[in-house]
């Protein structure tokens, strides 16, 4: 699967990145760039649980293409959702079925974010979004 | 000046986490261990492990005799009058799950359980559900600004109803000691059974549970340097006779029938199933290793470390401390600044401290937060380890802010 010009963009600016604070300041640039959500948006049943902080993640589909919406009160998250929005963007269902999220996240260096410990709530997530692709697609 | 930990040698985990880049500041979570432990492990497994109270074989009666022997040195440390009141569970959570179901049958529907509203989970949750399966009252004892159970309020909240009190002896938030002493009379004065949370506390000084007064003291050993998988029940033998057994199995059994059974009193009938020998046996030998350190050189180097951790964080602009805290830890949030963001940085610079509610939802709801960051001390701690986090903090909030 081809990645989108974003996704591309996402990439190389984070393998150009050299070590922790250079990631993690562009982590919040990218978080920057998440289009907020209005206060109707952040609904209790758009939260994901499982999160240190609040995320909020909508999920819609228009002419069989996958349309994702999140945001959080953290900002360090709000760069990971940014970064997961740019890879599964315009994805149809069996193609965002098919993508190894923890390997784009991989690829941009930050696989440790979704270790098992880690309470960011990028896993909750990541499985709050296999959810409701599986629901739609299934 | 540098204020050296004279024991940090003794804990060669502190080394390899250096090697990692690691400052471990978590200790309120648990604790790394003493190399006396380690030998003690290694010394049981390495020259034939057994099961105990079982076996008529030599390696059995070896194993017995270490198992007995760490009873011993539990109710030495607690000061408790016999090692038959100790009662070996798989930690603290359980030692207080323990208590809940077998001290259901002492209450009826409409008496009062008490605790306060900074309990860990452990020591609220299983009161909570008692009350919800027995149809009983729980009632929640407020907090003073300063982080301490109001005691004029649990003059009017502990009454007649109040059959048992369990409250814990130093938040593992807050950071406080709490005063068990009037709270303890306040529930004697009215007939009610006392439990102790001596998770944190056990930790920092000497604790005399003649002198506490309590009918039970509740705490776990890998918060005290010793293995996981290991908790202490003690109770007063009165208070120990009115438990119900709960747990059923082997070994806590006297005489066992198809369709009935006898069991042993306490403790034996209240460890069924294989204990975790090796655990008791490290247990042991991390109380000797404890009890050889000079208690006082220890409690002023706590309180040195807790010092500057105060007023590091005291100094740095935004930096809100949850209550007052008096020792071993700090829990603390910063004005305008999430708490996860905080943790994730610290995080990307091997400054290993807890982030998020720490297993006290309801009080943290209550000061108004979703998390805090804690900071808590071991006593292999030194002043650069706080050098570190602190370099870490401020290299976070620049980033941040």
């Amino acid at each position: 699967m081809s990645l989108s010009l974003h996704a591309a963009e996402a990439l190389r600016a984070f393998e150009q990145a050299a070590g922790w604070e250079q990631r993690a300041r562009l982590l919040m640039q990218w978080g920057e760039r998440l289009p907020p959500l209005s206060d109707a948006e952040k609904s209790p049943e758009h939260l994901v649980h499982g999160c240190e902080s609040q995320v909020w993640l909508i999920a819609s589909q228009a002419d069989g293409q996958w349309q994702f919406r999140a945001n959080s009160d953290a900002r360090m998250i709000r760069g990971l959702l940014a970064l997961l929005l740019v890879r599964v963007e315009g994805l149809r269902a069996d193609e965002l079925k098919a993508i190894d999220l923890p390997g784009w996240f991989n690829q941009l260096g930050l696989g440790r974010q979704l270790s098992p410990s880690r309470s960011n709530g990028l896993n909750a997530v990541l499985k709050r979004m296999a959810e409701l692709a599986g629901q739609a697609g299934g | 000046m540098f204020q050296p930990s004279p024991w940090r040698a003794d804990f060669p985990a502190i080394a390899a986490l250096q090697r990692q880049h690691q400052t471990y500041l978590d200790n309120a979570a648990t604790t790394q261990k003493p190399q006396a432990l380690l030998d003690a492990l290694a010394h049981y497994y390495q020259h034939g492990a057994a099961n105990v109270h079982r076996a008529q074989h030599l390696p059995g009666a070896l194993a017995t005799q270490a198992f007995e022997a760490s009873r011993e040195k539990v109710a030495q440390w607690l000061n408790a009058a016999s090692p038959s009141q100790v009662i070996f569970t798989h930690g603290a959570t359980s030692a207080l799950n323990l208590l809940a179901y077998g001290l259901e049958g002492q209450f009826q529907a409409g008496d009062e359980l008490v605790i306060s509203a900074l309990e860990h989970h452990a020591n609220l949750l299983p009161w909570q559900q008692l009350a919800l399966r027995a149809g009983l009252k729980l009632v929640v004892l407020p907090l003073t600004t300063a982080g301490l159970i109001d005691l004029e309020a649990a003059a009017q909240l502990i009454g007649p109803r109040t059959r048992l009190l369990a409250v814990s002896q130093l938040s593992n938030v807050l950071g406080a000691w709490q005063p068990l002493e009037p709270l303890l009379a306040l529930a004697k004065a009215q007939g009610a059974l006392t439990v102790v949370d001596g998770a944190q506390g056990v930790v920092h000084g000497r604790h005399d549970v003649r002198q506490l007064g309590c009918d039970f003291y509740v705490f776990s050993s890998h918060k005290l340097y010793g293995p996981d998988g290991v908790g202490v029940l003690y109770g007063r033998s009165e208070a120990l006779g009115k438990l119900a057994h709960w747990q059923f199995g082997g070994e806590m059994v006297h005489v066992a029938d198809y369709h009935s059974a006898s069991f042993h009193p306490a403790p034996l009938g209240f460890e069924a199933g294989t204990p975790p020998v090796a655990g008791v046996i490290g247990l042991g030998a991390t109380l000797d290793y404890l009890a050889s350190l000079d208690p006082a050189a220890v409690t002023a180097h706590e309180n040195a470390l807790h010092g500057l951790l105060l007023r590091g964080l005291n100094d740095r602009d935004g930096v809100r401390l949850l209550g007052t805290p008096q020792l071993a830890l700090a829990s603390f949030v910063v004005e305008g600044v999430h708490n996860a963001d905080l943790a994730h940085l610290l995080t990307e610079q091997g400054i290993a401290v807890r982030a998020g509610h720490h297993c006290a939802m309801p009080l943290l709801k209550g000061l108004g937060l979703a998390g805090a960051i804690r900071v808590s001390l071991g006593l292999y701690n030194d002043s650069d380890d706080l050098v570190r986090f602190f370099e870490a903090l401020d290299k976070a909030l620049e980033m941040l802010r």
